[in-house]
């Protein structure tokens, strides 16, 4: 079985545009949630969210690129951009055929979607843009990866809502640990953060209308966000050969479902993604220095969560640090684990641990360490990033220093 | 309809009873109504009645509308039918 490290990393989300704006911004424990700034924002109840700002279409593509480029696959393209400049791959020949791009995203073109209903039920209107369906479709920031950067392999979306890109990655891995290819380009991308996005969310009532304070015991909701997390993973060998720079190693991953409730998360079924990822790893639980927690700031969520870290890693538990960079950044939805992988891999690589920010009440339910409120400097040879999506599908990532 | 005969009525279809068989003093809970169930029910209230409950699934307890029974939800609901009355 092939090891699979990774050799590029990109991103634009509510803290920033590139990598290095985003680990700045988590060091610093900024909050990239604010009022929303949407049309018809004052028909909604919930008005806060984790927007991406000074982001215009406008300068960045071409007219003709913008026609056919979401919101969320204009996130897709900048950040992949990042990520394969810092990989130094050019995807030619052989290599080509033998790399692709597998994205997470749980509504692909939502706002393309709310536009164009919008014009033909609000508006009255009977035609719309030639263009609205391959703008919409949930493979359409994967497609334009491939076609962008020539990767001729298996290219394809992934949709698990809030555990998307974790699947995702999980599956570029099992791809280049079994050989089938040499390098994809993964992660995910989502922006619902337009009327009916927001609409629908807030019709749920698990919603927060100030912030997101994961863990603490005052907390009462998620807060939506939006943004992408693109890497490049590649076989270990054929990055060492050309002396890439590697950031860390997916040393191993879990997949497990709940089977029991489409909104409420269950215990066991977290603790087995934890577990299987772990035994995957071939890694002992007391090697976890750091978990990027799910930790979306509901009710249930976090206290689950923290009883499946207890379960897993017993008196480890006490020990090891755990937060939610979703307090910064929102819940990114499909994209949120591509995105909080970044503070797995600037905890092992820096020695930088995110916090959880907005934590103002201790919880005895969520009693661990959650790195409240102020980063920290710590030595971390193993990470963890959870992602437990509504459906029960959950989806965990073990990433090694190397 | 009554507020009361309307209330009972969509907590029974919820619960999946006969309004017959839910009272005044029903709670939720005792019906067998969980979370998503009392999310439903607060959605059908506000539209039969057109207004806005303001109820945080996180944090129950803590909203300004007490679900604990049924006739403590037909208080909350004349108390904003009439701080939600159109002026």
């Amino acid at each position: 079985m092939k090891r699979v490290v990774i050799t590029g990393a990109g991103t634009v989300n509510p803290l920033g545009h590139s990598v290095a704006e985003t680990c700045a911004a988590m060091r610093d424990g900024f909050c990239g949630i604010g009022p929303l700034e949407i049309r018809d924002v004052a028909r909604l109840q919930i008005r806060i969210g984790g927007q991406v700002k000074g982001f215009e279409a406008e300068g960045r593509f071409t007219r003709q690129q913008i026609t056919l480029y979401d919101r969320f696959t204009q996130f897709t393209l900048v950040a992949a951009r990042e990520a394969i400049a810092q990989s130094g791959l050019t995807f030619e020949g052989k290599l080509a055929a033998r790399a692709g791009v597998v994205l997470g995203t749980a509504g692909g073109g939502v706002s393309t979607w709310d536009d164009n209903y919008r014009a033909v039920y609000a508006e009255g209107k009977n035609r719309v843009h030639p263009f609205v369906v391959p703008r919409l479709m949930n493979n359409a920031a994967a497609a334009h990866v491939s076609m962008e950067w020539n990767l001729k392999g298996p290219s394809y979306s992934v949709s698990s809502a809030c555990a998307s890109s974790n699947h995702a990655m999980a599956q570029a891995a099992m791809m280049i640990r079994s050989g089938m290819v040499l390098a994809m380009v993964t992660g995910g991308s989502d922006s619902m953060l337009c009327f009916g996005g927001v609409k629908a969310w807030e019709g749920l009532r698990v919603m927060s209308r100030d912030a997101c304070r994961p863990f603490s015991a005052n907390r009462d909701g998620m807060v939506q966000g939006e943004g992408a997390g693109i890497f490049v993973f590649e076989e270990y060998e054929h990055a060492r050969a050309r002396g890439a720079e590697i950031l860390c190693e997916v040393a191993g991953f879990a997949m497990s479902s709940d089977a029991s409730d489409i909104v409420m998360p269950s215990r066991e079924g977290a603790a087995r993604a934890m577990a299987g990822a772990l035994a995957d790893a071939r890694l002992d639980s007391a090697d976890v220095g750091y978990i990027n927690a799910h930790g979306t700031g509901t009710a249930a969520n976090d206290k689950t969560e923290c009883a499946a870290v207890a379960d897993v890693f017993g008196a480890h538990a006490e020990r090891l640090m755990i937060s939610s960079t979703k307090s910064m950044h929102g819940h990114l939805i499909g994209g949120t684990g591509a995105v909080e992988l970044l503070a797995c891999i600037m905890a092992l690589r820096d020695g930088v641990i995110a916090p959880t920010i907005g934590y103002e009440q201790p919880d005895p339910d969520c009693a661990l360490d959650v790195v409240p409120n102020v980063a920290r400097d710590a030595n971390v040879t193993v990470a963890l990033s959870n992602a437990f999506a509504f459906g029960g599908m959950n989806a965990v990532i073990a990433l090694r220093k190397i | 309809m009554s507020v009361k005969d309307q209330v009972i009525a969509i907590i029974a279809e919820q619960a999946l009873l006969d309004p017959q068989d839910v009272t005044l003093d029903s709670t939720l809970e005792s019906l067998g109504i969980d979370s998503m169930g009392v999310v439903e029910s607060i959605f059908a209230i506000e539209e039969a009645f057109d207004i806005t409950v303001p109820f945080n699934a996180n944090a129950p307890q803590e909203s300004d509308f007490d679900i604990t029974s049924v006739a403590s939800i037909i208080d909350g609901i004349e108390r904003l039918r009439v701080q939600q009355a159109p002026a």
